[in-house]
């Protein structure tokens, strides 16, 4: 292609628009995974997914309780597979008035000569509830250690927001239990490493 | 439109002196001739069209009747992965940039695209991804078998090591894509002729010009979840993993994000292709010039607020679907309007029925059945009984078959002597048309009827109540796809330069600069741009 | 509209396609109607949905079609060179929203119902796993597995397909008519989708998360559905049996079960000491095996090259028999083995772990036995 004094402008002006596309490009990449914590903040903001935070609530001891209104929270748990726990709540369900603070135990038994190190992790359905659910204590804020044959009774204590949408009068909550044996080995033998 | 005054004695002039070339493989290895990269774009995706097609059939086969009698079921879900992925990729894609680079350079009066040896690269580059990706077959566990979603944790934790090869071919391909795109917007902007404003470029390249923005956008967030996949699945992130705080049904809001303006995408250009036709066979401007333009700026854009229609029933709360379900009913209104200019502007034309416009025809009506399915689909509390069915099947297949490949085709048509030189065989290409248009309804519409029956999509065996009409779906399908062997004798008799010499102009009604170079198109065109009015 | 035009609308479309789809009675060409509030309401807007697309259907392609006919150049037309109308345009424009927005009025009433799962009367945990449903009753101490009962010779061809083909399934779930239930659907490995099209209930399994889903059935009857979301090899073959019944004979039929599976536990316990011969133990254990296992690592213990590990010569059934015991009780994290501890009985467990270290050449002459199984579990080895 003969270059004609016209064309010299315009290369110029390819790379520019060129510099601004890949440059799209390079943030739409990272907009990719930028989605990932959007996706978090968005799910801790509506609720969206039914997890529960997992940092714990302020208890707030000083208030309004709501009498006129009882709320069935029912518990469930389920073990991954490949861990050899034993993992139940001490009951199926408690009915709890908005504000009034309640602690439920889980009983946890490893009953098997492996030492297993698990995190239960919280699914609130529907997902709304999880708006209004503060955890003031929970075993599912850290990961739990339990030797071979060891048992451990897990509290979790928590209270419900009044603030509740009047349309919950029930909801569950369930917890998974995962094994996170070998990440944490990873983990340790790196830092011992180090 | 716009009226063109040519400068034929530049076309000439181009003709005569540079019409000189490496001959043999050299010339297609390292050329950056628009004409040549468009040419090995169209053949590449004919060929990825028969492999695509050919693992259609064994899924027909499968299905012709209850029972397991030819595969594994695991084979069957590579079947229907690879046939996925093979056609959105491999042969519905390349087709469009291949038509991309074919045209838009002539159209709009530029010598060749803006950027020619990344031409030759994002051209190179895909049958490389597309041999790693097929080469996984001979993996032990095969190809990969989760669709062509790769919804995890399917495609992660319980995915076979074809995952990494599918991831690296992903990433391959979609650099092919983001740079055949940065290629048409380069192109577009800078490289017009003078006089070509905006306004004035056909529609064809408007819709190149949208589709190349959506694939800058969309192309790097699935690079994106490709990656995560890779990394869920071997170096211990969870992004899509429960157990490590992940959630699998960020995937689909990050797949779907991509997917949504993907399948705009593959539509987005074929309304430019029926917007070149319709007119040209009509004899008559196309109607609402404009507001066709608006119109796929605004489907481009609403494609990015309707990603979760996919997803009504993962469990989101009723205001996300809501919000979902009015976004995609709402997109409905800029595809009406391209569907009802259409229409007018066949209406009180002097309309001839060469075989380009008989595709075009089929495609406006078939592809309006697709999106009056659309519609069905997007009502959320109705969606739950479609969802996962064959209703959807019947749904994209009626947009992406007899819509997007029906107007590759008929560009293909509509081009062909440009291209070629040659007029192609009109008795072959009707044959063709009359049983492709047959056989894809055969094929498709009575998927519609199973789907609302119950039965669900991507299974390798069904109930009894669904074994009629599975049977006669089958027929149509084994039809459709042995039709599409005459589509390639009527391609490769032009290839070979058998037929009537083409004029410049073969169509009475066409408009456009392609139509004032010589057929075939000299090797280099435009080398002086021409002067629009 | 009525329900016989309908059919007849739909029958005619499909004659054009295939004069055989006609001759059978039964053959189903629309969407289920049926047999719940929401399931009907679901059914109406569907057709009120197909009825409009029909209506704009015939409006736009009549046009087209008038045009086609009338309008081409072998009549000797000449064609017009209008190419605008701003009045057109914007009618074209603002009367589909209004026709959309007629739509999603409906549409979103209807959503919001069935998106309300407050007020049930009885809560069911649905689980899915890689290839079978598991139920658990919230309010009650029942639970259990539900696998597809059709046998692999009617799927090869081996014997002739009976009624319920691939829907038919050994445990299917019961629910009472006339009362709300809520079903709390969740999964163990990949995403399943648990459908049942005479509710209009179609919810993903999503692992480690749960989701809602709710239904009042009115008629009792037995309801069929399948998983709809592809979830592997097996996706075809896990189908959704669901049985309702009057409240009455529900209660009667889960106090049985409770009942039923307390003294299958008490049951269980007494045996423990009981020694199983090796003849015993391997046929329980090839029933166990084909219900079960075979699946995946297949009737022949070959399994699926680079899927599903083989069990024939290789692997944990020709290694150390506690860590055999340990990957079939527990599972294997992050595969698709499941554990098996709460499906299975210690003896099924004992059989199936003898057979697979006995079958296909593998003659270990290992025999495992109720008692090595709760030794196990119970962790004092």
């Amino acid at each position: 292609m003969s270059e004609t004094p016209e064309q010299k402008p315009q290369r110029q002006d390819n790379s520019r628009v060129i510099t601004r596309l890949l440059g799209s490009v390079i943030i739409m990449f990272a907009f990719g995974f930028a989605l990932v914590p959007l996706y978090e903040k968005f799910c801790e903001i509506t609720g969206f997914n039914g997890r529960t935070s997992n940092t714990a609530a302020t208890a707030n001891y000083g208030m309004e309780v709501d009498q006129t209104r009882v709320v069935t929270v029912e518990f469930h748990t389920r073990v991954s597979r490949g861990i050899p726990w034993e993992f139940q709540p001490e009951v199926r369900s408690i009915r709890v008035h908005p504000g009034e603070v309640k602690v439920v135990n889980f009983y946890v038994e490893n009953r098997t000569g492996k030492d297993v190190v698990a995190q239960a992790l919280p699914s609130v359905s529907p997902g709304e509830a999880s708006l209004y659910l503060n955890k003031t204590e929970c075993f599912c804020f850290e990961q739990q250690p339990l030797a071979a044959g060891e048992r451990a009774v897990m509290p979790m204590q928590f209270y419900l927001d009044p603030d509740l949408p009047a349309h919950i009068h029930r909801f569950t909550l369930s917890y998974m239990m995962y094994d996170l044996t070998d990440q944490v080995r990873v983990t340790t033998t790196a830092s011992r490493s180090e | 439109m716009s009226t063109i005054v040519t400068d034929t004695h530049s076309a000439h002039d181009a003709h005569d002196h540079h019409d000189h070339h490496p001959k043999g493989i050299k010339r297609w290895l390292f050329t950056t001739n628009h004409k040549d990269i468009g040419t090995m774009y169209l053949w590449f995706s004919l060929i990825m069209f028969f492999v695509g097609g050919s693992m259609a059939l064994m899924i027909r086969a499968e299905l012709f009747q209850p029972g397991m009698q030819i595969v594994d079921p695991h084979f069957f879900n590579q079947m229907t992965t690879m046939h996925g992925v093979i056609m959105v990729f491999g042969a519905v894609m390349p087709a469009f940039v291949g038509l991309a680079n074919w045209m838009i350079p002539m159209m709009i009066g530029a010598p060749d695209m803006a950027l020619p040896r990344m031409n030759n690269w994002s051209f190179w580059i895909l049958p490389f991804a597309f041999l790693i990706m097929l080469s996984s077959f001979f993996m032990p566990g095969g190809a990969p078998a989760f669709g062509w979603t790769f919804y995890a944790p399917l495609s992660t934790t319980y995915s076979t090591d074809s995952t990494a090869l599918f991831v690296f071919s992903m990433h391959i391909m979609g650099m092919s894509s983001i740079m055949g795109a940065i290629n048409v917007i380069v192109t577009i902007m800078n490289m017009r002729a003078p006089g070509m404003s905006y306004m004035k470029m056909p529609l064809f390249v408007w819709t190149w010009f949208i589709t190349a923005f959506l694939l800058i956008a969309v192309m790097p967030v699935l690079a994106g979840v490709v990656t995560m996949v890779l990394t869920d699945k071997y170096f211990g992130t969870a992004f899509f993993d429960a157990a490590g705080g992940g959630d699998p049904v960020l995937f689909q809001h990050l797949f779907w994000f991509f997917g949504h303006p993907e399948v705009y995408i593959m539509i987005l250009p074929s309304f430019g292709i029926v917007s070149a036709i319709i007119p040209a066979f009509a004899r008559k401007p196309l109607f609402g010039y404009a507001s066709m333009v608006y119109a796929t700026a605004a489907i481009a854009g609403l494609s990015f607020l309707v990603w979760a229609h996919h997803m009504f029933t993962t469990g989101m709360p009723t205001f996300a679907s809501l919000f979902f379900m009015y976004m995609t009913m709402l997109i409905a209104v800029p595809t009406g309007v391209k569907v009802f200019n259409w229409v007018s502007t066949m209406w009180r034309g002097a309309m001839t029925f060469e075989t380009p416009m008989l595709f075009s025809l089929a495609f406006v009506v078939l592809f309006t059945i697709g999106g009056f399915s659309g519609i069905m689909l997007a009502i959320t509390p109705v969606d739950y009984q479609y969802h996962d069915t064959y209703f959807v099947v019947a749904h994209f297949h009626y947009v992406l078959v007899s819509g997007a490949v029906f107007s590759i085709m008929a560009a293909a048509y509509y081009w062909l002597p440009k291209w070629s030189g040659v007029m192609y065989d009109t008795f072959l290409s009707k044959l063709h048309f009359w049983c492709s248009l047959i056989s894809v309804n055969i094929l498709f519409f009575p998927m519609h009827f199973v789907g609302l029956a119950g039965m669900p999509r991507r299974i390798p065996d069904y109930a009894l109540q669904f074994a009629d009409i599975n049977a006669i779906v089958s027929v149509g399908g084994f039809l459709f796809g042995f039709s599409q062997l005459i589509f390639l004798a009527v391609c490769i008799k032009c290839a070979l330069k058998k037929g009537e010499p083409a004029p410049a102009k073969p169509w009475e009604g066409a408009e456009g600069l392609e139509w004032t170079v010589p057929s075939p198109a000299p090797y280099h065109t435009f080398d002086v741009p021409p002067v629009i009015k | 509209m009525n329900v016989r035009l309908t059919r007849l609308l739909l029958a005619l479309s499909a004659l054009s396609v295939s004069a055989t789809a006609s001759a059978e009675q039964s053959l189903q060409l629309n969407l289920t109607r049926g047999v719940t509030n929401i399931s009907n309401k679901v059914y109406d807007l569907h057709m009120l949905v197909f009825y409009i697309c029909l209506a704009i259907g015939v409006i736009v392609f009549g046009a087209m079609f008038w045009s086609i006919l009338r309008h081409r150049k072998s009549r000797g037309v000449k064609p017009a060179t209008f190419h605008d109308n701003v009045k057109v345009e914007i009618a074209w424009t603002i009367i589909p929203f209004l026709i959309l927005f007629a739509m999603a009025v409906p549409a979103t009433i209807t959503l919001i119902k069935m998106d309300d799962t407050s007020d049930s009367d009885i809560s069911v945990l649905v689980t899915g796993s890689q290839w079978r449903w598991h139920y658990s009753y919230l309010e009650y101490d029942v639970e259990y597995q539900s696998i597809m009962a059709t046998p692999r010779e009617q799927i090869y061809g081996r014997l002739p397909q009976t009624e319920n083909y691939l829907l038919e399934v050994d445990r299917p779930l019961v629910i009472p008519t006339g009362k709300k239930v809520r079903f709390l659907i969740t999964s163990d490995d990949v995403i399943h989708s648990w459908w049942v099209p005479e509710f209009a209930v179609k919810k993903d399994a999503n692992p480690g998360y749960i989701n809602e889903a709710w239904t009042r059935v009115d008629e009792p009857g037995i309801y069929r559905g399948q998983c709809a979301e592809l979830c592997g090899r097996d996706h075809a073959f896990m189908p959704v049996v669901v049985i309702a019944k009057e409240p009455a004979d529900f209660e009667a039929w889960i106090r049985g079960e409770e009942e039923r599976l307390r003294t299958a536990r008490e049951e269980e316990q007494r045996l423990l000491s009981m020694q199983m011969s090796m003849d015993e133990l391997m046929e329980l254990g090839q029933q166990t095996y084909m219900a079960q296992c075979a699946a995946c690592h297949q009737p022949n213990g070959q399994g699926i090259p680079g899927v599903f590990p083989g069990l024939a010569g290789v692997g944990v059934s020709v290694g150390d028999q506690q860590a055999h015991i340990d990957v079939v009780v527990n599972g294997a994290r992050g595969t698709a083995m499941q554990a098996y501890r709460n499906t299975l009985s210690m003896r099924e467990l004992a059989a199936v772990i003898t057979y697979e270290r006995n079958a296909w050449g593998n003659n270990t002459g290992d025999m495992v036995q109720a008692a090595d199984i709760h030794h196990f579990i119970q962790g004092n080895q």
